[in-house]
């Protein structure tokens, strides 16, 4: 907006209507200021894009060579460092799109074809007040509630399971492991995803449908051959678009994880990789300036893989409209 | 799909079907043998329902299976499992929900909501107690909420002018649509890094709540500019049209005639924009920090936010007698503080709504 206000107030006739003979072409002073504060609008959006990559890689640049005390004890460099990191990150939001995809796409069903059309609405309603909720009282929740209650399913699947690498190990005696943090994430994913899926579902051409129904197929069938080939795409994009969320959250992780930045995929024990986002709220508190730049060049390094994410979806998400338009 | 012969010696050109209860049946039986496995094997409750949803989503199909056919077969259970998901998701919806109101219902009362973290001196029972108020918080939480509206609200507004009303299809305009929904995707906690990058190039250790409402208007812009957008590309072009043709400029054409026709769904956006920033964290954490005092002032020293006091009490929770009680608090207050503001949005999207039909 200070875009405007320089420009208005000064110099200039008190007031418009006084001003503007009704002779005069329509592009008055009135109108050049007010599209060229629309336009400046504009480029300050692309321009505030600009500065997050500049300003972070500007503050972030002396935290990738910094004394190797201060990346340890479980690294000695930035990129190793910021690697063991991007894993955790990675690793977390795999297993949360894991968990979440099956049940927003059953879901998205659910509102699209199943639902009794009484409920579905309210659901869809529902769902939404899922996304409402701050992540601090998913993480509160998942610190606190969901850590005890599950403790039993953990130590079940440790004792049964323990022979696949991802339950293995000596599980945690409190509960709070990556195998929690990715569940909590995935509650966090599922509306976006569902939502998404939800749309895309919709827009399947009616006559499609009705034409498979008419060939004698079941409800299932005629969901396996005429919605879901139409709509892969959409679903595609709202799952990369899920995991750009997963990738990012902070507050569920850092709340649920003790987290370092470590390599290992026991999500069972204690033994917990921290994610870039969790790892930056858990250690800013320090207020060290050699590790806040490090802190800020990891942000730099989960800023770019996010982008490149959500770019990615966004770029299918047109595609796929344009082939529908 | 076998046909049978019906009784009167016709052809009947149906297959054999489960009967119209068979899902009723099923459902029933199962909860009912989840309660008795669960009551003769000494499980804890929750084992109940697991088992029942787990008998159901077996019986059902296989018993379509023996009477129907393979097709029919995988029909229903599909339609099982979809069911199922719309359970499993509501299970941790309705437990946050429940568990925020019973641990945080109990330690809401004045104190907590006029006193704020700094140790207070009861003249009654003459005791000093650690804080326990989260008024700091609710003060900051609206400073730094109304300065991010304040910052977001005209930039994204205008932004949604320009792309509705000027851009027509320029570089510009396909450059900031593909922008706003990057934007989107902007990690909350990137977005507090940003404000701290900006405003510690001079100082390393400044903080303000300003700092916060930048860092949360970079999340609220992308929110307000598509519902905008899309608010006004509803807006009829024979209004504009109209207003050319009595002489109003362009400018005062999108003042007077676009923007006042999408208020009511411009004002929805932006109450729902609010009401998702409202709950940030990471930004806040990293850019304002926290404080026990109460501060008015966005522009000088450390604010606390709700959302931060509900961290702050959370991670010293082990150590302070009263901190994981405060933090549900904290948690029932945010949670109504989102829950009213999406309500009042929608009131306000549905009055405003543009009436259909005649």
């Amino acid at each position: 907006m200070s875009t405007i206000e320089p420009q208005t107030v000064p110099e200039g006739p008190p007031t418009p209507s006084d001003e503007t003979p009704e002779s005069q072409p329509v592009t008055g002073w009135g109108d050049r200021i007010f599209s060229s504060a629309a336009f400046g609008a504009g480029l300050l959006i692309l321009l505030v894009l600009a500065a997050v990559f500049v300003f972070l890689a500007v503050q972030g640049a002396p935290g990738t060579h910094q004394a190797a005390s201060v990346y340890g004890p479980y690294a000695t460099n930035f990129w190793s460092y910021a690697g063991k990191l991007l894993f955790g990150t990675a690793l977390a939001a795999v297993l949360a799109m894991l968990i979440a995809v099956p049940f927003a796409l059953g879901l998205a069903l659910f509102i699209s074809h199943y639902a009794p059309r009484r409920l579905a609405v309210p659901v869809a309603y529902v769902i939404d007040l899922l996304a409402a909720v701050p992540s601090v009282v998913f993480g509160l929740w998942g610190g606190r509630a969901l850590t005890h209650a599950s403790l039993p399913v953990q130590h079940w699947l440790n004792q049964h399971l323990g022979w696949f690498p991802l339950f293995g190990g000596t599980p945690s005696s409190t509960g709070h492991t990556v195998f929690i943090a990715a569940v909590v994430l995935s509650i966090m994913v599922i509306p976006i995803t569902t939502a998404i899926a939800r749309e895309v579902f919709q827009q399947t051409p009616k006559l499609l449908e009705e034409a498979a129904l008419g060939l004698g197929a079941t409800r299932w069938e005629m969901i396996k051959y005429a919605v879901l080939p139409h709509s892969r795409s959409g679903v595609v994009a709202g799952a990369m678009l899920g995991l750009g969320r997963a990738l990012g959250e902070t507050m569920a992780v850092a709340m649920v994880l003790n987290g370092n930045p470590l390599v290992s995929i026991r999500i069972l024990t204690t033994d917990s990789p921290a994610t870039i986002a969790s790892n930056i709220a858990n250690e800013y508190k320090n207020e060290d300036p050699h590790m806040q730049s490090v802190l800020i060049a990891t942000g730099l390094v989960l800023f770019v893989f996010t982008f490149l994410v959500n770019f990615a979806a966004r770029t299918i998400v047109t595609r796929a409209e344009r082939r529908l338009a | 799909m076998s046909v049978t012969t019906a009784p009167t010696g016709g052809i009947s050109l149906q297959g054999n079907r489960l009967p119209r209860f068979a899902p009723y049946v099923v459902v029933v039986g199962a909860v009912a043998l989840g309660a008795l496995v669960t009551m003769l094997l000494g499980l804890s409750w929750v084992a109940a329902p697991v088992l029942a949803v787990i008998v159901v989503d077996i019986a059902l199909p296989l018993w379509s299976r023996l009477v129907e056919g393979r097709r029919a077969a995988a029909n229903r259970g599909v339609t099982c499992l979809v069911w199922t998901a719309l359970g499993c998701t509501l299970v941790p919806l309705v437990w946050v929900l429940a568990e925020v109101v019973i641990k945080g219902a109990p330690g809401i009362n004045a104190h907590l909501l006029t006193h704020d973290g700094t140790p207070y001196f009861d003249p009654k029972t003459l005791v000093t107690t650690a804080g326990g108020g989260a008024f700091h918080a609710l003060v900051g939480t609206l400073m730094v909420t109304l300065c991010a509206v304040i910052i977001s609200v005209p930039v994204g507004l205008m932004t949604a002018v320009y792309l509705v009303e000027y851009a027509r299809g320029s570089w510009l305009a396909r450059g900031v649509t593909l922008m706003v929904d990057v934007m989107t995707g902007i990690p909350s906690i990137v977005a507090g890094l940003f404000a701290v990058a900006l405003f510690t190039l001079a100082d390393p250790s400044l903080r303000m709540g300003i700092m916060g409402s930048v860092a949360l208007s970079l999340l609220m812009i992308p929110t307000v500019v598509r519902s905008a957008e899309e608010m006004m590309r509803l807006v009829p072009n024979d209004l504009r049209e109209a207003a050319y043709a009595l002489g109003v400029p362009k400018w005062r054409t999108v003042l007077k005639v676009v923007l006042r026709t999408s208020l009511g769904g411009i004002i929805t956006g932006v109450m729902l924009a609010v009401s998702r920033v409202i709950g940030e964290t990471a930004p806040l954490l990293v850019a304002i920090g926290s404080i026990d005092e109460t501060n008015w002032n966005p522009f000088s020293g450390r604010m606390e936010t709700l959302p931060v006091f509900i961290m702050d009490n959370y991670t010293q929770g082990a150590t302070t007698p009263d901190g994981y009680k405060w933090a549900w608090s904290g948690a029932l207050l945010l949670i109504a503080i989102v829950m009213v503001l999406n309500l009042i949005a929608r009131i306000i999207g549905k009055i405003f709504a543009p009436k259909t039909g005649r």
